[in-house]
């Protein structure tokens, strides 16, 4: 047997090596000593990130279960950029808050796990190994959602997000099984030759799309969002909105695109008429958020049904501008949270008002949070206008000028939210504002890079003609 | 580097210059001297742009073409013509006098230059653009940092008209990139690629249909900025409580992007649209020219004064181009630099008045004249330049804008025309009622009898805003030159 076609696999086991490794360490490491645990841990992730940007063969393996492109592999990249910010910017609260209670390393276990489970998920040639995938990668976060173990409301959305993970996973399941039924294989290139619009199979397509959509978060299999966001780490609530829903958002696209294109005509009204939805109540329930985290939490909603304007047209521009836009969002809404991690950590507040006056005593971290949010709303020439203009110029060379409408008037109403916590920070004045404080190390270089993507990922082009490029080989 | 992608490259050194400045003097040294070079690069331009229209006779000169996203053809692409070195040149002379008249800015002096300039990045960027993308990033470049200035610096209901004022502008732009894509995906009508480049786009037939669809989307989009009736209501807040230099950027320059995009994008891309349409907006922009007028009759509050006579003023300027003809398309543009020039200096003026007595109300004020007799005498100046006395801008402008609306011999044209025109003598009472009452008689407050003196930092400022009014009214015609010249092809275009 050829043991170079397991190179294909190359993340994934280098990703399961450092995972046991670190088990290894946290056996043999004496008691004192466990803080070393996360330096490890984010060297050897670091490591693992760089090695990911070199490139890998297409191919298929496990006679075609295991399946991986120039593409998937971009975007696993894409995924690691993101955990990597999200460990840096979660090392000091790890280091206050978990270590101390000595279970760190099941922390980056279980967030390794989880990651691997996307990255099966996303490499998946047929539905069993996208179940597995998707199994893997939910089971870990419910976990980690219930990881701060003295807080109740943490707990409840441990629960929250596995009871409603379950289901959705449940009903993707029984979608699943009734393609099987339809077309007789599990094989995605098997099934997009012989799909056909019958009954059975739409509703196939419903239910797994329905799945997908939880995970996604998009309307009406939204309602976890908010309370599992606000009672999870901010660690584990940005994992959610920007890793979890990353991928789920890119394997969603890969089948549409691909296996279920057949059912196109069927798909499409279906993402109009969610896309407006998620779009509309994501904005508006944003509109008197008072948490910070509830309110990202809705802004995140609301950011699903924009990417959904690219899955309309089920082509290689959209498929491009969804990918460009997904990276964009990843370094966007990871400053959000990351500005939101600091301030928590240091003074334990949450709210928007607590942020009044921030810029007058932490000017940095207010200009941090300023870009993101410019960035989410989509004000050039930070890099999330240009994310915004290609997914509207997508959706309109399909002549969905109506839904494009849409979306410009929900972008209007994101910008009052938005410039809500602006308002905050620099406008108003405040008796008690947050006091100044010196970021650690960790979280300084978390946001100094996703401040860097914010500012570059725009105005750079040759990123976006490279994602281009690579969505040609779908 | 280019003659105009210096006007980016220049207010972005400044801005780099001014994050490592430490409190209000160096900060202010600073951004004066950015703004004296953009200043001197304008005049520059002026006299290389006649240079270079003697050799070339490309309808744009100095352009400059950068592919920047290949695969939508987006591309950096930048160029002018006489209105737009005109606006340039007014963008320049009006950013300058703002940094001399926020020369005692204490509160955050860093960061009330960064935005100012950031705002005048985006103005100038808008001037030159000649592709839509970049004239879309740079729209909403300068309607961004608004809503910091007018919310950090502010007075009054500062929040609900900073939210308000950016929720309106940036609710027009997003009606506008509609349109801009309506127009990109119809810019291979003729058979050629997709493409965002005006000129090229003005060579191709965009069907009627989608012109029709099309042209009240990209209208609105940037009408609203020019206080389009009755889409005005964020302007008259936004101006009031406003700090004095972004009043005057906003109502000086800001506002101008309004009428130059309905100009330059609306009716030279879509001529058919706009033809369609046209009595439906002559009707919006004859009321919002009759009830600015009236409005700011009724003001007591002299910043409300100015800011509804700039809804009138800026009704004028889309009344003009919509009468679709070259006579009162000069108009309209000269009304535009004329009209930069007045409300700036309106603006700085009320501001010096407003910080020496701590009132804008003019039942509050009376007898300025005898105790800041500078101030009060240029506040006449500027008073009659907006009525329309002759020897001033404001004549030179409102009199090519009627003669060339009255030149149409539909009843249509001329009755609104009629109606346009009677504005001016309510322009003539609410300017002269509120110079009398502030102006005139006794002095009603004792504590008004030693108020300080003008400071040579105000003086400058005013002067080079009084400058460009006296110049335009004695010598308007090279000016004209250089606005009808360029205006030939859009002529073209539209007839």
């Amino acid at each position: 047997m050829d043991f170079s076609s397991f190179l294909l696999m190359r993340q994934e086991i280098l990703l399961l090596a450092i995972t046991l490794l670190l088990i290894l360490t946290e056996i043999f490491i004496p008691q004192n000593k466990k803080s070393s645990i996360v330096h490890l841990a984010i060297f050897l992730f670091g490591i693992h990130t760089i090695v990911g940007f070199f490139a890998i063969e297409e191919g298929n393996i496990f006679g075609g279960m295991f399946h991986t492109n120039d593409l998937v592999h971009f975007f696993k990249n894409v995924l690691n950029i993101g955990v990597l910010i999200l460990l840096l910017q979660s090392a000091d609260w790890l280091q206050e808050k978990i270590v101390i209670h000595n279970r760190g390393t099941e922390f980056f276990v279980l967030m390794f796990a989880s990651l691997l489970g996307m990255y099966f998920m996303i490499s998946a040639g047929d539905f069993l190994m996208f179940y597995l995938g998707l199994e893997l990668s939910t089971l870990p976060i419910a976990a980690l959602a219930a990881y701060e173990t003295t807080k109740r409301i943490s707990s409840e959305a441990g629960i929250k997000l596995i009871l409603s993970a379950a289901l959705a996973s449940g009903v993707s399941l029984f979608g699943i099984s009734m393609l099987y039924a339809t077309t007789g294989s599990i094989y995605f290139n098997d099934i997009t030759e012989v799909i056909t619009a019958t009954n059975l199979s739409i509703l196939g397509l419903i239910l797994f799309f329905a799945g997908l959509a939880f995970k996604i978060s998009l309307v009406p299999f939204h309602f976890w969002t908010a309370d599992v966001y606000e009672g999870a780490p901010i660690s584990i609530a940005s994992y959610l909105s920007v890793i979890s829903k990353g991928a789920a958002v890119f394997i969603l696209m890969i089948l549409l695109f691909t296996v279920l294109k057949p059912l196109m005509f069927i798909w499409e009204n279906l993402v109009y008429v969610i896309a407006i939805a998620t779009m509309f109540i994501g904005n508006l329930f944003a509109l008197r958020q008072q948490n910070m985290k509830r309110f990202l939490a809705f802004s995140s909603i609301a950011q699903a049904g924009f990417i959904l304007l690219g899955f309309i047209i089920g082509n290689q521009l959209g498929a491009a501008t969804v990918v460009y836009f997904v990276l964009i969002y990843v370094f966007s809404n990871l400053a959000a949270f990351g500005v939101v991690q600091a301030i928590s950590l240091e003074t334990g507040k949450e709210n928007i008002n607590d942020y009044e006056g921030l810029y007058r005593t932490n000017p940095k971290l207010s200009l941090v949070m300023m870009l993101a949010l410019f960035s989410l709303a989509g004000i050039p020439p930070v890099a999330g206008f240009f994310g915004k203009f290609f997914l509207f110029i997508a959706a309109a060379s399909e002549g969905y000028y109506i839904l494009v409408f849409i979306a410009v008037v929900n972008v209007t109403i994101s910008l009052y939210y938005y410039l809500l916590v602006v308002r905050a920070m620099f406008l108003r004045k405040s008796d008690n504002p947050i006091p100044f404080f010196k970021n650690k190390l960790y979280m300084r270089l978390g946001l100094i890079i996703t401040v860097l993507g914010i500012l570059i990922l725009g105005l750079y082009n040759p990123i976006y003609d490279y994602i281009f490029e690579l969505s040609g080989n779908l | 580097m280019d003659i105009l992608s210096l006007f980016i490259t220049v207010p972005i050194i400044t801005i780099l210059a001014l994050v490592f400045t430490k409190g209000l003097k160096q900060a202010r040294i600073v951004s004066m001297v950015g703004g004296v070079i953009q200043l001197i690069m304008a005049i520059n331009l002026v006299f290389a742009y006649f240079k270079e229209k003697a050799v070339n006779d490309a309808i744009m000169v100095f352009t400059r073409d950068v592919v920047w996203y290949e695969h939508f053809n987006i591309h950096y692409s930048i160029g002018v013509d006489g209105v737009s070195v005109a606006l340039l040149l007014l963008t320049a002379i009006v950013v300058l006098a703002g940094v001399f008249i926020s020369w005692k800015m204490n509160d955050l002096p860093k960061e009330f230059f960064i935005s100012l300039i950031v705002l005048s990045i985006g103005v100038y960027g808008f001037f030159i653009s000649i592709d839509l993308f970049t004239l879309f990033v740079f729209f909403e470049i300068a309607v961004i940092p608004m809503y910091l200035l007018i919310g950090i610096w502010g007075t009054g209901p500062k929040e609900y008209s900073a939210m308000k004022l950016t929720l309106m502008l940036m609710g027009a732009s997003a009606v506008l990139l509609v349109g801009i894509l309506g127009i990109y995906f119809n810019s291979n009508a003729d058979g050629g690629a997709l493409t965002f480049n005006i000129l090229e786009i003005a060579q191709v037939n965009i069907p009627f249909e989608v012109q029709k669809i099309f042209f009240p989307l990209v209208f609105i989009g940037f009408a609203v900025i020019s206080a389009l009736f009755p889409f005005h209501t964020w302007s008259p807040d936004g101006h009031a409580s406003a700090p004095t230099a972004v009043s005057m950027l906003h109502a000086g320059v800001l506002m101008k992007l309004g009428g130059y995009g309905v100009f330059r994008v609306a009716m030279y891309l879509l001529p058919e649209g706009a033809l369609h349409w046209s009595w439906f907006f002559i009707i919006l922009a004859v009321i919002g020219v009759i009830y600015g007028a009236f409005a700011a009759l009724k003001q007591t509050d002299l910043k409300y004064i100015n800011a509804y006579s700039s809804v009138s003023h800026l009704g004028l300027v889309l009344f003009a181009l919509l009468m679709l003809n070259k006579t009162s398309w000069n108009g309209a543009i000269l009304q535009s630099l004329s009209h930069g020039f007045m409300t700036a200096l309106f603006f700085a003026l009320i501001g010096m008045i407003y910080s020496r007595t701590q009132t804008r109300d003019i039942y509050k004020l009376g007898g300025l004249l005898k105790v800041i007799p500078f101030i009060s005498v240029i506040y006449v100046i500027v008073g009659l330049a907006s009525l329309g006395l002759p020897g001033l801008s404001g004549f030179v402008a409102e009199m090519n804008i009627f003669v060339g609306a009255f030149q149409h011999e539909d009843m249509f044209y001329r009755v609104s025309t009629i109606i346009v025109v009677s504005a001016i003598v309510v322009t003539a009472v609410y300017i002269l009622r509120a110079a009398g009452i502030m102006l005139m008689g006794p002095v009603k407050n004792e504590a008004y009898l030693n108020l300080p003196k003008v400071t040579w930092y105000e003086k400058t400022g005013i002067l080079l805003l009084l400058i460009p009014i006296v110049g335009m009214g004695v010598a308007p015609l090279w000016l004209s030159d250089m606005i009808l010249e360029s205006l030939q092809p859009f002529i073209q275009a539209v007839l």
